[in-house]
């Protein structure tokens, strides 16, 4: 690790770097948004672990994390860096096993089993059944903080070139419409955002993410 | 890069819904032009000369007065209104920097960006992109030494995948010393 790295250290704590019972969160740090999650999971008392290799979320033992988010950024340059670096198959893999996982914006692009307009190229996880919709309340000049009822309650969250879902499958449930337009699933212990919770300071989505965390026993150093 | 049309003034882009991308070599430079409205910040270095040293001064210098301000803002909050005059830059902008340790907008680096190493150099410096040009397009295998920029830049804290990245990229860009480079014609040169 470089030591000119000018990021606070609590950001920067290492994967499988499990020195008690707290949980380990991992956020795919490939690009994007990555900063803001970590602090909103710092703030909850979880720990961080950025991952960027195969090595950073499988360990010899297994999962190196507990939980996962999939920050916003652009979803066709993280499907190309994932599988670039070879995350692909183990992320798809233990998302399927059941890690808890939060994906925001792009994050919920990449879950999604269908994108109805990709990029030349792009393709998803495939691991949420659901149709997404990419900018569709438009481009970056129409970003803008709305607030929004959610099964957390009421929100005031960031669109950002936000997706939408335009069709889900029968085991997804809606929690946030924006509009008629849905903007937030959950399928199991997976969680699909459309927007940024992360920007405006709100912890809810991330403290569901922790809370999901108990029912999934596939890490072996726990 | 064109050159100025008007060398007093700067453009209002806050009139424009399209995003406006200005260059900085210091903070101040970087906040006026958010103040005039700019989308993102790009620190400025030299382009096209495969020199990153330009680079590397502009972001150490921006994000370093950034982390003064930072500690200013914790230790003693009201020289802020100082720092402000010196910066050239609304104290309004000037302590929404100071309290979040980083600019309201991207900022990002370019100028002599040629290797892999260069580029995740930079981002260890607390970049949050990098912008390569003619790093890529004057090189032997501009395809291959793309993509292992992109790697580096993407790994940019782990030296196994930026060494991988930087084997078997053929040649390089030829470059050309800043100093080499007569100063009426230096690009960082140009700005206020």
């Amino acid at each position: 690790m470089c030591p000119t790295y000018p990021h606070p250290t609590g950001w920067l704590s290492g994967a499988g770097d499990q020195m008690n019972s707290t949980p380990t969160v991992g956020v795919l740090a490939l690009q994007g948004g990555v900063r803001e999650h970590a602090e909103v999971l710092d703030a909850l008392g979880a720990r961080t672990a950025l991952l960027r290799t195969p090595a950073d979320l499988l360990g010899p033992d297994g999962l190196r994390v507990d939980a996962l988010v999939l920050p916003g950024g652009e979803s066709s340059v993280i499907d190309r860096l994932i599988r670039t670096f070879g995350l692909y198959d183990p992320l798809q893999e233990a998302i399927l096993a059941g890690l808890p996982t939060l994906g925001t914006c792009a994050g919920l692009i990449l879950l999604a089993n269908r994108v109805e307009d990709p990029a030349p190229g792009q393709q998803s996880l495939g691991v949420l059944d659901a149709t997404v919709l990419r900018n569709a309340f438009g481009s970056q000049v129409d970003s803008a903080e709305v607030e929004l009822e959610t099964a957390e309650g009421p929100v005031r969250v960031a669109f950002i070139r936000a997706p939408e879902v335009v069709a889900v499958g029968p085991g997804v449930e809606v929690i946030a419409r924006r509009s008629q337009a849905i903007v937030g699933v959950h399928q199991g212990a997976i969680t699909g955002i459309a927007f940024h919770p992360e920007l405006t300071g709100e912890a809810r989505f991330h403290r569901h993410l922790l809370t999901q965390i108990g029912g999934h026993q596939q890490r072996a150093a726990s | 890069m064109l050159s100025p049309a008007d060398y007093v003034n700067h453009i209002d882009k806050q009139a424009f819904t399209v995003p406006f991308v200005c260059g900085a070599t210091n903070l101040g430079e970087a906040l006026r032009r958010i103040t005039e409205g700019a989308a993102m910040i790009r620190s400025k270095g030299e382009a096209g000369t495969g020199d990153v040293s330009e680079a590397i001064k502009h972001i150490r210098t921006i994000r370093g007065e950034i982390a003064a301000l930072h500690a200013t803002f914790q230790a003693n909050p009201e020289q802020l209104y100082v720092a402000a005059k010196e910066l050239a830059a609304p104290y309004n902008l000037v302590l929404e920097v100071a309290q979040a340790g980083k600019l309201p907008v991207v900022l990002f680096t370019a100028g002599g960006v040629a290797t892999p190493a260069d580029a995740a150099l930079l981002m260890q410096l607390g970049a949050e992109g990098v912008f390569v040009g003619s790093g890529i397009f004057k090189s032997g295998d501009p395809a291959k030494r793309a993509a292992a920029i992109v790697k580096a830049t993407a790994a940019f804290s782990d030296p196994a995948v930026i060494t991988e990245a930087s084997r078997g990229l053929g040649d390089a860009m030829v470059g050309i010393n800043v100093s080499d480079v007569p100063a009426p014609h230096r690009l960082a040169e140009r700005g206020w």
